[in-house]
């Protein structure tokens, strides 16, 4: 049986090519990049030309890219970094309450140590309102931060609004665009943003490897302290391999990007769109078109979404869900719940994301066996009123 | 998002994958019908009784991977017992008899054990109603 791998958002396959080009930096070039002999000497060559690439990608300088384990320590980098750096001159910071748990996490860490966080809410689209974020400023607010696109819905959020809001208020603004790069335009000058981070293994890059975008000026305190690393924004002997890998697929991006996001989205479109009409009783989650690419996530009312996953498993197709019993807290997906969803519905979500090795047989195949797995699984449903 | 599907035991998949008795029954002596407070799964479970032993059962059940199993299970285990048997049945023992289950899943069972208890209730009370 083939295996079908739809949960690209999960993480991705790292590209053939990016394993090539990580391959010399294990045991040939394997030398710490902060020695002066020869050895430091090629690994530190490998990781300023890697900074180089990253930085051109989304037109920042390389002095303005700090390379990371990911982007759960951007974030976290991003957050606790500021709050930190600007305890002085005020404690608001702003975020919504869709953010990936690496930043809201670390909002209830600073909300515990005094800072004021203010979640703004979504629409039915989740969808942050611009206006929201204007309102929220106040001359305490030291820090913004709304995710680029949302990991569970794809949502896609009005970031270069907002970021001239924050950017008129002289308000620093963070972005999450961990499922954004490599799949997007991110030019940080056009999102007007002041931090970005990103994730490696997002876009078929190594896992362990991203980087956090940290516009020039930008005040901010190290997470990570104990060496002279990318200048002491990020202690610790740099992941040569990793970074390199990480610049590769950065390499590949901008040349594939444009192309895969055209493909994506008509395979997407086909899969939602034959879903919906072969499964009554379904309903997409997330904005119709500023949607990521990839991204494709509905809610079956009447079933369950640990039990549509498991049955799409034993066919070989893996997706992931936003059910209450898959998670650790055995609540729904808090993402579903800010947009409005009932937590039935919550609870009967399936997400399917699509990548670079996804075919159109791949979706046809879904098309066929997923409305049967449905089918079963309402007609052994205590709520399924029946066909109607 | 979903962390991981459970690992479940070859026994779990086997009633997930088949699960024995689904259905709704015509003219049940008892139905429980009961909902998990912690997840928010519902199962209804239907038994037939003659002469105090429970000869018939069926389930439907909106749940996860282990809350179907449970169901599967408990409707195998109770058939040809005496309610009162039917009654000591715990959940721990249909966990058990699925093989074992993932410490997060065992809430699940609970929901298989209280339908139960529902449905042998129900068809008391219908028993000193007549
Ligand atoms: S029924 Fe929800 S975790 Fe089992």
């Amino acid at each position: 049986m083939e295996r079908i791998y739809l949960d690209y958002a999960a993480t991705t396959p790292t590209h053939p090519e990016v394993v090539k080009a990580m391959q010399p930096y294990f045991y040939d070039k394997f030398g710490n990049a902060s020695s002066l002999y020869s050895f430091g000497q090629e690994a530190k060559a490998a990781l300023e030309e890697s900074r180089q690439k990253v930085a051109d990608f989304i037109g920042a300088k390389p002095e303005e890219i700090v390379f990371t384990s990911g982007g759960s320590e951007s974030n976290n980098t991003a957050l606790k970094g500021v709050a930190f750096a600007l305890r002085g001159k005020g404690n608001r910071i702003i975020t919504s309450v869709v953010e990936h748990h690496a930043v809201g996490e670390p909002g209830k860490f600073l909300a515990k140590e005094g800072f004021e966080i203010i979640t703004l809410p979504v629409d039915s689209n989740g969808l942050v309102d611009p206006d929201a974020v204007r309102k929220a400023l106040n001359d305490k607010t030291i820090l913004v931060s709304i995710m680029h696109a949302n990991n569970e819905i794809g949502t896609i959020q009005p970031i270069t609004e907002m970021g001239r809001i924050c950017r008129e208020k002289g308000v620093l603004f963070h972005t999450d665009a961990v499922q954004a790069v490599g799949h997007l335009p991110t030019m940080v000058s056009e999102l007007t943003v002041d931090l970005l981070s990103a994730s490696g293994h997002k876009f078929y890059g190594p896992k362990g490897v991203g980087f956090l975008y940290i516009r020039r000026g930008t005040k901010i305190k190290p997470l990570i302290q104990g060496g002279d690393q990318e200048r002491r924004f990020r202690a610790g002997t740099e992941n040569t391999a990793g970074i390199v890998g990480l610049a590769k697929a950065v390499e590949i991006a901008a040349v594939e990007m444009e192309e895969e996001g055209k493909k994506l989205t008509q395979l997407r479109d086909a899969l939602i769109k034959g879903i919906l009409k072969a499964v009554p009783d379904s309903r997409l989650n997330g904005h119709p078109a500023q949607r990521l690419p990839n991204n494709v996530n509905i809610s079956f009312a009447y079933v369950e979404g640990e039990s549509m996953l498991l049955n799409l498993d034993l066919e070989g197709i893996a997706v992931s869900t936003g059910s209450a019993c898959t998670s650790s807290s055995l609540e729904p997906s808090s993402v579903l719940l800010a947009i409005g969803l009932p937590a039935e519905s919550a609870h009967g979500s399936i997400r399917f994301t699509l990548g670079k090795w996804t075919t159109q047989a791949h979706v046809d195949r879904v098309l066929d066996i997923f409305p049967k797995i449905v089918a079963k699984l309402r007609a052994m449903s205590p709520l399924y009123p029946g066909d109607k | 998002m979903a962390e991981t599907p459970f690992p479940y035991s070859e026994t779990v998949m086997d009633h997930f994958r088949n699960p024995r008795n689904v259905g709704v029954m015509e003219n049940p002596s008892g139905v429980g019908k009961v909902g998990n407070p912690i997840c928010g799964d519902v199962m209804e479970l239907f038994i037939k009784v003659e002469n105090n032993i429970i000869t018939d059962t069926r389930f439907r059940t909106f749940g996860c991977g282990a809350a179907i199993a449970t169901s599967s299970m408990v409707t195998e285990l109770v058939k040809g017992k005496s309610l009162e048997e039917a009654l000591k049945i715990s959940n721990k023992a249909v966990a058990e008899a699925l093989g074992g289950l993932p410490p997060i899943k065992m809430h699940c069972s609970v929901l298989a054990e209280e339908a139960l208890k529902a449905a042998i209730d129900d068809y008391r009370k219908k028993q000193t109603v007549k």
